[in-house]
């Protein structure tokens, strides 16, 4: 076991570095100057520029750049944004609890769902029931999601006048975040309908962003009940003479999570660039509405250390799936 | 020599018969049929759609601006669909704008699949260290959510359909280097690798004729998969104003500049975004049954 975390760590290093490189090396292919791009209509006087240039490291080697901004991210540096002069980091952690509550309710809404229309739709093999719901799931699996969530606000914001456009809660309701997560916060404060505002707020967004992981769940939860329902010890079940109930729920469907625990790992890049689109309509205050505006404002040091985070962060989630499937499946361990 | 040009003969006389095994397992699928036929309508629209459109796909009616579709009142039969906020016909504009997911399609599909077949076949083939240093070069990318990379690659090259193109062939590169390279190595194992070896086969020989044909089933599938994930990504950097530029009518920038008149005029939103699914679903439907046909894992199981 020991040998298989260590032959998965070795291979975060050298990824790590490279993503790194790639976030490096973005800043300096842009086409244009990356100071005169920050001067903007001003300009600069020629004394400017060298102190600029000098403060941003632009005047020394490229090798010893690469090697201050390594250090510097080790170090949790990451620049300041051009726009709001903040540090990339300090924005980055006030916006990522946002995101991480709609990645979550999404994930929730996704599980909640998706494992159990599985387990029929394999139950059911072939019956109307599968048909249903496999033709759903791929219709939510081709699904753009960007139109997704204009059709949901036509008919549940613009027709049925349920739930509000865009934001996280309410402009009528103001409280400090303390941690971040609008519906704790919004519970905490113990104002009088704020967490219902919160709720009616998420509603929309959790759906389109947790329509494609259903769908990605759902198809993969039928497909490896289906192979698990045709083992010898499922058949022993049933010669036992156990309940339908009991060999699905439990002999069943606890062999067939494993492959689904590892989709469910690995939908959090889907997720995160799911969020990109979610976000951007929805208004929603996170890191994918964050990363797209500082493309658009050119805010480049942003781009730069969100692109970072978000790739080690995908990686870090990848390889605890990795390690957690390996404690799980002693098969994998022995590769 | 012989023995080549005996196998070579055999395959021959086996390709009819593989075509319509293959023909026989695809229609078995009731849905993959259907999503042929729907990607036959699409490719026929692509290719002719400027001659089938009732209008011209950027012309303004500017006396009718935002007209329903015609079963609505204040619709007629000129516009089928309805008019944009700037009066130009939606039917016609869907119409034209096949060719744009469709060339997205194609070519984000051959520059990845081809790209990544070769990359793949020579991390197999590969020594140890070159085909390490490939996988990592592969996890590198893999580690970025794939609209956003393609998203700060259009940044950077700017905003177009062919760097929109570039861009999600890039992303998409590594899964068919994975995929080629774990076809490799599995057939690498076999006996008829060996005997080819063993027969004095070059290692281009033995790269494209030998090993690469029998590792393309899993890859057209991929292909097709691509093929949707690349009309998706392409409409959603549209619809970001990544992609695509106005007044082309791309359907994911169709939908970003109808997203003002969502509350008041369905018919703008709903149609680009509905040309969207129902060719992503043909193009998935058709996926599962190249897979179930192709696989002979699932044959009959």
């Amino acid at each position: 076991m020991l040998n298989y975390v260590l032959s998965r760590l070795l291979t975060f290093i050298p990824t790590f570095i490279g993503v790194t490189l790639i976030s490096f090396a973005f800043i300096r292919v842009l086409p244009g100057d990356p100071i005169i791009v920050m001067a903007g209509e001003r300009g600069l006087t020629k004394e400017r520029y060298a102190e600029l240039e000098a403060q941003f490291g632009f005047d020394r080697p490229i090798y010893t750049q690469f090697w201050e901004y390594l250090t510097g991210v080790m170090q949790g540096d990451l620049g300041n944004s051009f726009v709001t002069k903040r540090p990339v980091w300090d924005e980055f952690f006030t916006l990522f609890p946002a995101t991480l509550e709609l990645s979550a309710c999404a994930m929730i809404f996704a599980v909640v769902l998706g494992l159990p229309a599985g387990v029929i739709a394999a139950v059911n093999r072939g019956k109307f029931f599968d048909r249903a719901l496999m033709s759903t799931a791929l219709i939510g699996y081709s699904m753009p999601i960007f139109w997704w969530a204009l059709l949901l606000i036509i008919v549940f914001s613009g027709n049925l006048q349920w739930t509000p456009v865009s934001g996280r809660i309410s402009l009528v309701y103001y409280f400090q975040d303390a941690t971040g997560f609008m519906l704790i916060d919004s519970l905490a404060s113990g104002q009088k309908g704020a967490f219902a505002s919160a709720v009616s707020h998420l509603v929309l967004p959790t759906i389109v962003l947790g329509t494609i992981p259903l769908a990605v769940i759902a198809r993969q939860t039928r497909s490896a009940m289906l192979e698990v329902l045709g083992e010898d010890y499922i058949r022993t079940a049933r010669a036992k003479g156990l309940s339908p109930g009991r060999i699905n729920g439990i002999h069943a469907l606890r062999n067939a999570l494993i492959p689904v625990i590892t989709v469910i790992g690995l939908s959090v890049g889907t997720l995160l660039a799911g969020a990109i689109l979610t976000e951007t309509i929805f208004s929603w205050p996170g890191i994918g509405k964050w990363m797209v505006d500082s493309i658009f404002r050119r805010d480049y040091p942003v781009v730069q250390g969100g692109l970072l985070l978000i790739a080690v962060m995908v990686m870090v989630v990848n390889l605890t799936v990795d390690m957690l499937y390996g404690v799980i499946n002693p098969k994998i361990r022995k590769r | 020599m012989s023995d080549t040009v005996a196998t070579e003969i055999e395959e021959i006389a086996e390709r009819p018969g593989r075509l319509r095994e293959f023909w026989f397992y695809f229609r078995e699928n009731r849905g993959a049929v259907i999503g042929l036929w729907i990607f036959a309508v699409f490719a026929f629209l692509a290719l002719f759609g400027p001659w089938i459109a009732p209008h011209d796909a950027t012309a303004q009616f500017r006396e009718a601006t935002l007209q329903p579709p015609f079963w609505q009142d204040g619709g007629n039969l000129t516009y089928p669909l309805g008019t944009d906020p700037l009066g130009r016909d939606m039917l016609s504009r869907l119409i034209v704008g096949a060719r744009f997911s469709f060339f997205v399609g194609v070519v984000v599909v051959s520059i990845a699949a081809s790209g990544g077949i070769l990359v793949g076949l020579l991390a197999g083939f590969a020594p140890k260290w070159l085909d390490a240093i490939i996988m990592r070069i592969m996890d590198i990318i893999l580690a970025f959510p794939s609209l956003l990379l393609a998203l700060v690659l259009v940044a950077i090259l700017g905003p177009s359909l062919t760097n929109a193109m570039i861009a999600i062939a890039i992303v998409l590169q590594p899964h068919y280097v994975r995929l080629t390279r774990a076809s490799v190595l599995s057939e690498l194992q076999k006996d008829y690798v060996t005997s080819a070896r063993v027969a004095g086969a070059g290692l281009f020989r033995m790269m494209f004729v030998t090993v690469l044909p029998n590792c393309l089933a899993p890859i057209i599938v991929q292909a097709a998969l691509s093929f949707s994930t690349a009309i998706l990504d392409a409409a959603a950097l549209g619809f970001l104003g990544m992609g695509a530029q106005p007044p082309t009518p791309e359907w994911g920038t169709m939908l970003a500049e109808a997203r003002e008149f969502i509350l008041r005029a369905w018919w703008v939103v709903t149609f680009p975004g509905l040309a969207i699914l129902v060719t992503v679903l043909a193009i998935n439907l058709m996926g599962d049954g190249l897979r179930d046909a192709l696989d002979p894992k699932l044959k009959r199981s």
